[in-house]
């Protein structure tokens, strides 16, 4: 599994990258982690509103910072 | 644990009996405000109000606490309210319209769609990506920072509902304008080139849609904290210029040099503001002082949409996807039209 947050380096952005890796962490999901940080390809994704959560290419998650648990529901269903 | 999985009620009973005590409390305090902070310098430490240090001391507490309040309370209405459009919403909203009604969509949504200048890029390039055109796009950009809860918040809380009205009419009408405006001159070939032969690939997530209302009270929660962290120096430096100015500054002063004598006070206002990076919290302590002074109300608020439209880092941001003399153009037509509206609210506001 892939996961990409996108965002330009903000405060959010490694607040979404934390809550994801406990999540991840939680699940025991055997995760990847890249930032996208170039505009271009963040608005690729449909992202107008940073951060941004990527799932192996599928945008699951923008504009908001969630929980841990948030995190988890998203991803649990992913993981197989 | 997040604060959100501490403080979310766990009924529905539970949630809206604590937001009914939080309005009960919040009232209570604005209510006793300026009566507590008189009692503690007054009789407490024993400054005497009539003097430069009381009157400045008290003015500084009062003031920070009364603004405190207003920015808590206003915050939160705004992005519990603000949870229920997005960004994606708004595009969709936009997407296809016309320049005119399209720049007075884009303004009006401007103000209701939960946006922070730091997403402007992304944003930016998700409009036009998708066709939404240029000016449109501006009116947007201009509206969103320009008319912002916590400008307001403020200004409600100093000057009533009469000059709070005119500043968001004031503000929705320089965004549609000047959007338009921009639109009108044909800038498109001073946007970087990528922003056009970007495509907007996957499903578009609503980011907003499937809250409940735990979510969208927490983030309101939330909010509050990350703008209180984020503009707190602004306010304390506003607010302590504000109360030196207050108690120090001779009473003629400001009147001398950027009174109604003074033809260029809201130029030299508008070119004072426009590179000051500060928000609206910063710039209204001083906006109230410099009102007391008798500067006139035009003047200010020409000052304070300089400092909050338009500022330095955005424009730095904002040079990703836009070259310089699109920047330079967007700058000076915005700037002019708060230009116009400082002269024309100096014009109608008798002092």
């Amino acid at each position: 599994m892939i996961i990409k947050i996108l965002g330009s380096g903000c405060a959010n952005c490694v607040n979404l990258e934390r809550v994801t890796r406990e999540a991840a962490g939680e699940l025991g999901l055997d995760a990847q982690f890249e930032k996208v940080t170039d505009y271009g390809a963040i608005a690729g994704y449909g992202v107008m509103r940073t951060p941004g959560l990527v799932v192996d290419e599928q945008l699951v998650l923008s504009g908001r910072v969630p929980t841990t648990a948030q995190v988890r529901d998203i991803l649990a269903p992913l993981a197989s | 644990m997040s604060i959100a999985e501490r403080v979310r009620a766990r009924t529905p009973l539970r949630r809206w009996v604590g937001l009914g005590a939080a309005t009960v409390v919040w009232f209570v305090l604005y209510a006793l405000n300026g009566r507590f902070w008189t009692w503690l310098v007054h009789d407490v430490v024993g400054l005497d109000l009539t003097s430069r240090l009381g009157s400045g001391v008290l003015f500084f507490v009062s003031d920070s606490a009364k603004i405190l309040l207003l920015l808590i309370g206003i915050i939160f209405i705004v992005t519990v309210l603000r949870s229920f459009m997005s960004v994606e919403r708004t595009r969709a909203m936009l997407g296809g319209k016309r320049e005119g009604l399209g720049n007075v969509m884009a303004a009006g949504l401007g103000v209701i769609t939960p946006f922070c200048s730091c997403s402007a890029v992304p944003a930016f390039i998700g409009f036009v990506a998708a066709g939404v055109p240029l000016g449109v796009t501006l009116s947007f950009l201009i509206a969103s920072p320009l008319v912002n809860e916590v400008a307001i918040a403020l200004l409600f809380g100093m000057f009533g509902i009469g000059p709070t009205a005119l500043y968001i009419g004031a503000g929705l009408v320089i965004a549609v304008v000047a959007g338009f405006t921009l639109g009108r001159l044909k800038l498109e070939r001073w946007v970087e080139p990528f922003v056009f032969e970007t495509r907007l690939g996957g499903q578009v997530v609503d980011s907003t849609a499937s809250l409940t209302w735990d979510d969208r009270i927490q983030m309101g929660v939330e909010e509050v904290g990350n703008i209180l962290r984020r503009i707190w120096p602004y306010l304390l430096v506003g607010i302590g210029l504000g109360a030196v100015i207050h108690g120090w500054a001779p009473a003629d002063f400001f009147v001398r040099y950027a009174g109604r004598g003074n033809p260029f006070a809201v130029l030299i206002a508008v070119g004072i503001g426009i590179p000051l990076y500060s928000n609206a919290a910063g710039v209204m302590p001083l906006v109230q002082v410099l009102h007391d002074k008798g500067l006139p109300m035009g003047t200010l608020l020409a000052f304070m949409m300089a400092v909050v439209a338009l500022s330095l880092p955005e424009m730095i941001l904002l040079r990703r996807v836009l070259k310089p003399p699109l920047i330079a153009t967007f700058v000076a037509v915005t700037g002019l039209g708060i230009v116009a509206v400082g002269y024309l609210f100096n014009a109608v506001i008798p002092s």
